[in-house]
This record gives structure tokens, C-alpha cells and sequence, in this order.
């Protein structure tokens, strides 16, 4: 398989890979090193793309486990460190006043989740997979998606209801 | 318009429960993101928008695919095998060329040749070593000596 080969399967997805990427990490640096490092893996094992029948849900599959090692990793990290952490903790004036755009607000809100939901919102409602991809990207069954999907969407609209109806932001 | 109005607020109930279809998200993404949004829903617009938003957001850096550092080692080994072939080929047909005869009187010939050649200069050395003889001689003189040392060993005991 050629370079061009190869970037002809990647192109329709990559996007896809860094958006979950960075729904999951939240820093667009990570999740950037992390999209690049799941199509290295890929194109490593370019061989046996052909086999694979759903190279984009495999990907999908690859990200998710990637990052979900990253942030583990982090978890150790910052325990090692939580008591030489004096960072300030205040959100800096430039974040509030991001955050008083509503849009950003949902973004802030999706972070709050649970990883699973966060995936399952990023992968549902933006990137528009139907359940059965979905149930197989996480390997999860189709139930336990929907019931996931909607605690998360219910969560986000508490929230928004909040904010809309008591100014807190 | 309140028809529409209805269709979305059912829409939305099915939409927190998960169980709307790709197709009923689209009409609520478009409702969501134009401008007559009714003002009791209008929280739910924050959230449609950003939706549509994040799919826009792109992958910019270059992936770097490495493959010409490997292919390189790989002809690298293949061209020291190639030389080394070639070297045991031309080195054993050399070999051939300069070592042997075809024609045995040739080979003959050739051979007494410098067999003759070797006793020549084997001769020439043996020559020289006549001269040991010489040496020879004037040991065999040396053997006086020991008569003198006789006669002085009878004088000293005395």
C-alpha cells in the first residue's frame, strides 16, 4: 500500500479521531499527538487494513483505548505531584469570559460527564454514528448505549435549564 | 407553526430518552440553529449549535509516515549480499584463470621450467656455503691447543 493509498482510507476520519480524541483529553496539543500516533499505529500495520472490515470503527476503537491509557497515565502523574501542585486554581478572567458565550458553556458541561458519556455524546450527536456502530467502537451493546446517551443528554439540558433560568454560570 | 412547535417538543422528549433516529436529530439541528426558536426552548440552542460547530473542527498537522528510512537498511543488506557474491565470483574465476593449464605438455614445460629456475638459485646458495669448510679447517687447527694445555697441565703439577 502506497503513502496516497493509505491517506485516501485515513482523510474521511482523521477529523473524526482527533475530535474524539480531544473530547476525551480536552487539550487540543494531546489530542493531536494522540490522532497522530493512532494513524502511525495504522499505518504500521497498514498490511492488514484490508482485512479489517470497518477500518474507521477500528480506528474509532484504537483512539479510545489510546486515550483512555494517556489519561491513566495522568492520573499517576498528578498524584505524584498533588502536593508541589500551588497552581491557581481561580479560572483565569479570559476562561469566565469564554464561558459567558453559552456555546462554550455546553462545551464545559460535556467535560464535566462521565469518559463513556462524553464519548458516546461525541460520537452520536456530532459525529453522527448510528447505535450499532457505536455499541461496537466501545464495545458496549446497543441498550447500554441509548440508556448512556440519554442520561448524558439529560444531564446537559439540567444544566442548561439551570443556567437559562437562574443566570449561574 | 404550533404544529411544528408540537413535532419539536415530542421530538425532544424522544431525544433525552435516546431513542430518536439520526434523521429526527437532523430536524432538531436545524430547528435548533435557526432563528425562530420558540423562547421556552431556547436553552436547548447553546447545545445544537455547539454540536454543529464541533464537526467542523479539523485534524491540521501532518502525520508523519515514515517509510524510506526502512526500505534503506533494507537495500543496504541486499546490496552487501550483491557485492559479496560478486566478490566470491570473480575472486574463484580469477583464481581459475592465472592457476591452471589445459594443455598438460604445457603444464610441463612450464613447470620444469621453473623447477630448473629453483636449482639455479638453489645452486648459487650452496656455493656460498663452501666456504664452511674454511671454517671447518681452522677448527681442526684449534685441536694444538689442547697438546699445549696437556704439557703445561704436567709442569703446573710438578
Amino acid at each position: 500500500m502506497t503513502q496516497i493509498e493509505f491517506l485516501n482510507i485515513v482523510t474521511p476520519f482523521k477529523d473524526k479521531v482527533f475530535r474524539l480524541a480531544k473530547r476525551l483529553l480536552v487539550s487540543t496539543e494531546e489530542a493531536e499527538d494522540a490522532t497522530q500516533e493512532v494513524l502511525i499505529k495504522l499505518w504500521k500495520n497498514k498490511e492488514k487494513i484490508q482485512e479489517y472490515k470497518n477500518v474507521e470503527a477500528f480506528s474509532m476503537t484504537m483512539t479510545k483505548n489510546y486515550c483512555f491509557d494517556k489519561l491513566k497515565s495522568k492520573q499517576a502523574q498528578n498524584l505524584k505531584i498533588v502536593h508541589s501542585n500551588y497552581e491557581d486554581k481561580q479560572t483565569p478572567l479570559q476562561k469566565q469570559v469564554e464561558l459567558n458565550d453559552s456555546v462554550n458553556w455546553v462545551e464545559r458541561i460535556i467535560e464535566d460527564l462521565p469518559e463513556q458519556q462524553r464519548m458516546i455524546i461525541q460520537l452520536r450527536d456530532i459525529e453522527e454514528y448510528d447505535f450499532d456502530e457505536i455499541a461496537k467502537m466501545l464495545d458496549m451493546n446497543n441498550t447500554a448505549v441509548r440508556v448512556a446517551l440519554s442520561r448524558a443528554r439529560k444531564t446537559i439540558r439540567e444544566k442548561l435549564t439551570n443556567t437559562h433560568d437562574y443566570g449561574i454560570k | 407553526m404550533i404544529m411544528v412547535l408540537n413535532n419539536i417538543e415530542k421530538l425532544l422528549e424522544k431525544y433525552d430518552n435516546g431513542e430518536t433516529t439520526l434523521e429526527e436529530e437532523h430536524v432538531l439541528k436545524n430547528y435548533f440553529t435557526s432563528d425562530n426558536v420558540a423562547p421556552h426552548l431556547e436553552m436547548y440552542k447553546p447545545m445544537f449549535t455547539y454540536f454543529l460547530a464541533n464537526q467542523q473542527e479539523k485534524f491540521t498537522k501532518d502525520v508523519p509516515l515514515k517509510t524510506k528510512r526502512k526500505i534503506d537498511y533494507k537495500w543496504i543488506s541486499v546490496a552487501a549480499v550483491v557485492l559479496l557474491m560478486l566478490g566470491f565470483y570473480f575472486g574463484s574465476s580469477f583464481n581459475n584463470e592465472l592457476g591452471t593449464y589445459d594443455d598438460p605438455e604445457l603444464a610441463f614445460n612450464d613447470f620444469s621450467k621453473s623447477m630448473e629456475m629453483i636449482s639455479q638459485k638453489l645452486n648459487k646458495g650452496t656455493a656460498t656455503v663452501g666456504y664452511l669448510n674454511e671454517v671447518n679447517k681452522g677448527t681442526s687447527s684449534l685441536g694444538y691447543l689442547n697438546e699445549i694445555e696437556n704439557t703445561t697441565n704436567i709442569i703446573f703439577k710438578k
